[in-house]
């Protein structure tokens, strides 16, 4: 073959799987996205409680005599939703999926896992954001927050690069799952309450100081609600770190994060196989 | 495609002295498995299945054929030994063989609850790259053929266990695949839905050359009705391969017939014992019929033996050779239903 065909060929392989790769992720987000708006009790329970919440430490905030914070509260309130998300529907998702026989056809199909995490991740992304709104224009509404948008580009790019980090630890976290379950159920109770107070969900990150703010910096909701902070509430200047470093930091965790899921997906189906523990069947 | 993707000539499944053993984890005891204690699942598999062959595996709970079925959709690993899907190593080609299979097991839950049929089976199909447009096209066509088009909108949870496992059949084709495993597919339906997926799988079959189904199954009858060829599995190794009725053939020391006269002599059978090649002879009356079964050396002497019966002076109606099953070849090759009862409660655990 000519090297110029060969390019060609190499090039429409490319396409091809791209295509099956994107397929793949919208086929895998829609029952996410669906099962959102089929399932009436999500709104009490995803809607309701954290709209409570945010009241809650909004009115702690006022009785405090600091009002300007509860902005602070109600946007840490809508971003927590996509952490709830994660955390509970995403990471135990493979595991999950293993029990009704779904990991097996999932990994037999002619695409990557990593499409049908991406498809977890976008739709629960998807679904999620519509909540999150929610939250945002209720706490909004009732503590009459009024943003200051410094710079919406980045604004935009501090909220995409979190999701893309926070969702690639989920994923990551899903496919640990899957071969430490009993272990990492333990941790991710763990991690439920503590996380939802040092990553500043309802405080400043600034307020824990440097060490705790750094250990929580590797959740990339920590820099992702700091950044987000500062790029709507310039007034307080509550910041962490600058913008431009928690950005770079958000991208190479983005990065870490993405890497490490694709890593832990392939060493995870492998051993599997040799083990045989792709099926609950027998466990 | 690169050459060694194209096997046109190469048998769909080929499989070389595969083992496969289970290791329990260490540190864990599971399912009544102390830990360390290893299973031979499969014990020197060699089966070669060629492309257009309906070919059925048969054996007890516990035999081995669902992780045959899994080392060969590319769900386990051989422990030792080769196999190959459409002449690529499941080993090393798991994408190209992903391309062209599918599977159901019996008891699929597969899927999301909350989707309709029609979503359920477009879902499947965008994992293979299936463009929306042609899915739906096909969707309606395979929902159709198993009687579900009524169904296409109702809500997956909803569906009957029968109707569940008939789209799941349907999932499996929705992306067209060149090899089909079926893992006890029928186990748990009631006869109809059994009678459809059965019914189905075989003009699947039919409506294009070169398509291949490897079927596992403990229903001696269903192997007999659907298969070309069939290997018996009993503790991880094929104990016997063949084509059905080679299989019975074989089992068969002496050709057995039956038949049925207008009146019955008692010096028939007397005469008949003494008929040349007539190994016995029996005779059974029942509601005023009079039938007799003989078993003969070989088949030939069949018409010495009715001409010793009309020179008797009898009147044969009907005639007809007694064929084995294959439930009988079955219990002659793996042993008894008390093992049976054993095997079962060994998967139970
Ligand atoms: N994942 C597993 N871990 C340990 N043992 C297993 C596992 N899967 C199957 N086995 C054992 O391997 C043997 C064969 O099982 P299987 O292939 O499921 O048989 P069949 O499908 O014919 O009923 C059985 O003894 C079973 O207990
Ligand atoms: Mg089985």
């Amino acid at each position: 073959m000519e090297p110029a065909q060969q390019q060609n060929l190499k090039t429409s392989q490319w396409r091809e799987s791209l295509r099956l790769g994107w397929r793949t992720l919208i086929g895998r987000a829609y029952p996410r996205i669906v099962s959102a708006a089929r399932e009436p009790d999500w709104v009490f329970y995803e809607v309701a409680l954290p709209v409570l919440q945010v009241i809650a430490f909004g009115f702690v905030y006022k009785s405090l005599g600091r009002p300007q914070y509860t902005g602070f509260v109600v946007l840490g309130g809508a971003m927590l939703a996509f952490w709830t998300n994660v955390l509970w529907s995403m990471a135990g998702q493979l595991h999950w999926e293993r029990q009704t026989g779904n990991l097996e056809l999932y990994l037999m199909a002619p695409s990557s896992m990593l499409w049908i995490l991406a498809g977890m991740a976008f739709g629960g992304m998807v679904a999620t954001l519509f909540r999150s709104i929610v939250i945002l224009l209720i706490g909004s509404l009732i503590f009459g927050v009024t943003y200051q948008i410094v710079s919406a580009p980045l604004l935009i790019l501090i909220f995409i690069l979190t999701m893309v980090a926070l969702y690639g630890l989920g994923s990551m976290l899903s496919s640990l799952y899957l071969m430490y379950n009993r272990e990492v159920w333990a941790i991710q109770e763990v991690m439920q309450d503590p996380i939802s107070l040092i990553t500043g969900f309802y405080f400043p990150v600034r307020a824990l100081g440097g060490i705790i703010g750094g250990l929580a910096s590797v959740i990339p909701l920590t820099l992702g609600l700091d950044g987000m902070r500062q790029m709507l509430f310039p007034q307080l200047g509550q910041s962490f770190l600058p913008p431009g470093i928690e950005i770079a930091i958000l991208g190479v965790l983005a990065l870490l994060f993405l890497v490490g899921a694709s890593w832990s997906l392939t060493y995870i189906e492998k051993l599997a196989k040799i083990e045989g523990r792709l099926s609950l069947k027998w466990q | 495609m690169t050459a060694a993707h194209m096997h046109a000539d190469s048998p769909a499944i080929q499989t070389i002295d595969v083992r496969r053993v289970y290791k329990s984890r260490s540190g864990f005891t599971f399912g009544g498995q102390k830990a360390g204690k290893s299973v031979t699942a499969l014990d020197g598999v060699s089966l070669t299945i060629q492309k257009g062959e309906l070919f059925g595996l048969l054996g007890r709970n516990g035999a081995g054929k669902t992780t045959l079925i899994k080392i060969l959709t590319t769900l386990l690993a051989p422990t030792s030994g080769e196999a190959y899907v459409d002449g690529l190593d499941v080993n090393k080609y798991v994408i190209p063989i992903r391309k062209k299979i599918a599977m159901v097991s019996g008891g699929e839950q597969s899927g999301y609850g909350i989707l309709t049929v029609r979503e359920q089976l477009w879902m499947f199909a965008q994992f293979y790259g299936v463009p929306s447009q042609a899915a739906h096209k096909k969707i309606d066509q395979l929902l159709e053929a198993v009687g579900l088009g009524d169904q296409a909108n109702q809500k997956v949870y909803a569906l009957s266990t029968g109707m569940r496992q008939r789209m799941n059949l349907c999932r499996a084709l929705v992306s067209d695949p060149e090899i089909l495993f079926l893992d006890e597919p029928t186990v748990g339906l009631d006869v109809e839905a059994s009678r459809i997926v059965r019914n189905y799988v075989r003009s699947w079959m039919q409506e294009q050359r070169g398509r291949t189904v490897l079927l596992t199954t403990h229903y001696m009858f269903e192997a007999d009705e659907l298969c070309d060829r069939v290997a018996i599995i009993n503790h991880g190794q094929i104990v016997a391969q063949g084509e059905t009725d080679d299989l019975k053939k074989g089992l068969q020391e002496h050709a057995r017939f039956q038949f049925e006269l207008a009146e019955w002599a008692p010096a028939f059978e007397e005469e008949l014992k003494q008929s040349r090649g007539v190994v016995s002879a029996q005779s059974m009356h029942q509601k005023g019929k009079v039938s007799v079964q003989i078993a003969l050396e070989n088949e030939e002497y069949i018409t010495s033996a009715m001409q010793t019966i009309s020179s008797a002076g009898g009147h044969v109606l009907t005639l007809r050779r007694i064929e084995p099953t294959l439930e009988e070849v079955f219990m002659r090759l793996v042993g008894t239903a008390d093992d049976e009862k054993s095997a079962g409660e060994d998967e139970e655990k």
